[in-house]
């Protein structure tokens, strides 16, 4: 579904990402991991058109995107939950949830019955602005606006950063339950225990390089990663 | 001594002392070369009378309006937050009544019959002209403006450049330059406003689409510029714009459909009409836009302008859009007050006056249109009653002191201006209403 070729990202003098490939398969949920500086951040605003690669290239279902804007990727079906959430502040959790359908035509109120079905929460707060929720009903409330563009490709940066370890539980039940429903997540996530155990296959960035990547099963099992990512997290 | 400065109460009296001590000197009357304290002295020894009842000196009255400062100020930090308990819940009920549709009709009907009627109820022709030139201009001015501002949440410090666009456009299609006009036709004013519009957005797209990817004080820098730019041109191109002389020989509106023939002259009542008319569409299609799907954009791009692209809209399209909007609207109010006066002169066209503008959007309220146009009038007229009624002692250039004084006021009190837009309103009244009542401050206030 997505493929990406040798995207080489420099700010000014510094490389981001030196070259890394990797791809995405339908109806899959992948997990890209790695420390702080690792290339996570940059790797998802580079797939959501925030930073255009220096070199390489992206496909995304059989077309090249490589320098799509990124006000374009959500008609392509590119839906992205930027990291800190990014809601708008002042706008009701309703109207919030409306801008989400902004580039979509006709009528979206079957899209917002489902959004309320799966996040209960948003609809009790649904005349409450944006400002005023939780980290993780805001959280959800990304989530919910990426996903009224109806995108068959949802990226979601750091979906835990700065929640409780309960709420997280629950964004990570109802990430799985987006991919059942058809949905293809790439997911960026320092919590690599939380993401792997969700995740179908994984890939461990270090320095802005793709270190390896496998099934996320082996991936909780390797040695290095346990060592590096899991080493506290492991035991709880 | 020291005893009594920790006393709240004496801080309070002292503030209250000194701040009308400054306001003394403020509208004293002014020292002179010859005797550089007599602004000083005068400011405070002047003979005054005491509302009339008493003939004082000035520091006397200025003394007793300490004092009641004071005591308001008291009173005020003891049941402040009582009244305004008091006041949110009593005005908490027509705020919700005033969003049913027949309500809001009511009030606008008979809003137009006073805006109709104003004319035939003020009529000294100070005012009158005053109701076109200075305020009915200046609404359609801070409107436009308000599109850029308070919309789309822009800093436009070259406004004026676009107003100036208008006004030269006027001259040039009606044949009042010295550069030809179009086809040699001279044309009559009422052509001259598209024309205008379409140069103005012609100018503001020109401009507004390689800057406006800049932010913040970036973007302020380069409209600044721009509008020092248009000035300059209207001075020095001699030949074009009729330099620092500019033009005196516009003609006034007129209408010759078939039988049916009107001159625009000298009287500004039939201009106050042709404005008002142009005021009330132009507030209509504002209204609509802010609750189109282009206003949706803007109030997204200025909450946040990353979170604006992650769902599917082109930043620079829709500040672009507003910018060309935003000047459109000003250089038809150039096209007004070009041909109401007749002339046009580049001195006119400052910086000055583009602040004068933004003073009017940020004191009525940004993004609101009730605010923007209230705001408008306030000040307008007050500068108005000011230069037609001075006080003792005023001179035109004091004005600024009080506009100043007033803003600094306005940001300490109401921030979010005169009239908040709604969107602010409502985040003020959550906030003051605490977590629980959340829900019920909301429910009167959906769209």
């Amino acid at each position: 579904m997505l493929e990406v070729h040798d995207a080489v990202v420099r700010y000014g003098a510094i490389t981001a990402l030196h070259g890394i490939s990797f791809e995405v398969a339908q109806g899959e949920i992948v997990a890209l991991l790695g420390a702080n500086g690792a290339g996570k951040t940059t790797t998802l605003r580079m797939l959501s058109g925030l930073h255009s690669p220096q070199s390489g290239q992206i496909i995304f279902e059989g077309q090249d995107v490589t320098t799509t804007k990124a006000h374009q990727f959500t008609s392509l079906g590119i839906g992205h939950v930027p990291e800190g959430r990014r809601i708008f502040p002042q706008m009701t959790v309703e109207e919030n949830l409306e801008m989400g359908a902004f580039g979509r035509r006709g009528s979206y109120s079957d899209d917002m019955e489902r959004m309320y079905q799966t996040f209960p929460i948003l609809k009790e707060r649904r005349k409450l602005i944006g400002g005023n929720l939780s980290g993780g009903e805001q959280q959800m409330l990304a989530i919910g606006r990426a996903l009224m563009g109806q995108p068959r490709l949802l990226l979601l940066d750091e979906p835990s950063m700065g929640l409780a370890p309960m709420i997280v539980e629950t964004i990570f039940r109802i990430i799985g339950e987006i991919r059942d429903s058809g949905t293809t997540v790439l997911v960026v996530e320092q919590n690599a225990a939380q993401a792997l155990r969700l995740a179908d296959r994984g890939y461990v960035m270090e320095n802005g390089r793709i270190v390896f990547g496998d099934s996320a099963s082996n991936l909780l099992t390797d040695a290095r990663v346990r060592a590096v990512y899991l080493g506290e997290s492991a035991d709880s | 001594m020291k005893r009594y400065f920790a006393n709240t109460h004496f801080k309070r009296l002292m503030s209250s002392v000194a701040a009308m001590a400054i306001l003394e000197l403020m509208t004293g009357p002014p020292g002179s070369a010859l005797d550089p304290t007599a602004g000083f002295t005068g400011s405070f020894g002047e003979a005054s009378s005491f509302f009339g009842l008493f003939r004082t000196q000035r520091w006397v009255v200025f003394l007793f309006i300490a004092f009641i400062m004071f005591g308001l100020w008291t009173s005020w930090l003891t049941w402040g937050a009582q009244v305004k308990t008091a006041t949110t819940k009593a005005m908490s009920v027509p705020r919700s009544v005033s969003h049913k549709q027949p309500v809001r009709w009511g009030v606008t009907l008979v809003l137009l019959v006073v805006a109709l009627l104003l004319p035939h109820l003020i009529t000294d022709p100070f005012w009158q002209a005053a109701m076109v030139e200075q305020i009915a201009v200046y609404v359609l001015l801070a409107l436009g403006l308000n599109v850029v501002v308070g919309f789309a949440g822009l800093l436009d410090l070259g406004f004026v450049a676009f107003y100036a666009i208008g006004a030269y456009t006027t001259a040039w299609v009606t044949g009042a330059l010295p550069t030809a006009a179009p086809f040699g036709i001279h044309f009559n004013n009422f052509y001259a406003i598209p024309i205008a519009i379409g140069l103005a957005m012609g100018a503001g797209i020109i401009l507004g689409a390689p800057t406006l990817r800049l932010r913040g004080d970036y973007l302020a820098i380069v409209t600044l510029g721009f509008g020092e730019i248009i000035t300059i041109f209207a001075n020095n191109l001699y030949g074009i714009t009729g330099g620092s002389q500019g033009t005196k020989t516009i003609p006034h509106f007129s209408l010759h459909v078939g039988p049916v023939k009107y001159l625009w002259g000298l009287t500004p009542v039939p201009y106050y009409y042709l404005t008002i008319v142009f005021v009330i569409l132009f507030l209509i299609g504002f209204r609509l836009l802010e609750h189109s799907r282009v206003g949706r954009a803007w109030t997204a791009i200025r909450e946040d302008e990353v979170a604006a692209e992650s769902v599917g809209i082109n930043p620079l399209k829709y500040k672009v859009m507003a910018f060309a909007i935003g000047a459109s609207t000003a250089g038809f109010a150039g096209v007004v007050t070009a041909s109401q006066s007749n002339t046009i002169f580049p001195s006119s066209f400052t910086l000055q006056f583009s602040i004068n503008i933004l003073v009017l959007v940020i004191f009525g309220g940004m993004g609101s249109i009730t605010g923007v146009v209230l705001g408008a009038i306030v000040i307008q007229t007050g500068s108005m009653y000011l230069l037609h009624t001075p006080p003792a002692g005023y001179q035109p250039q004091d004005l600024y002191i009080y506009l100043g004084a007033l803003l600094v006021v306005m940001m300490i009190f109401r921030p979010a201006g005169l009239v908040p837009s709604r969107r602010r309103h409502r985040e003020i009244g959550l906030a003051e209403a605490g977590e629980g009542h959340m829900d019920e401050v909301l429910t009167g206030d959906t769209p």
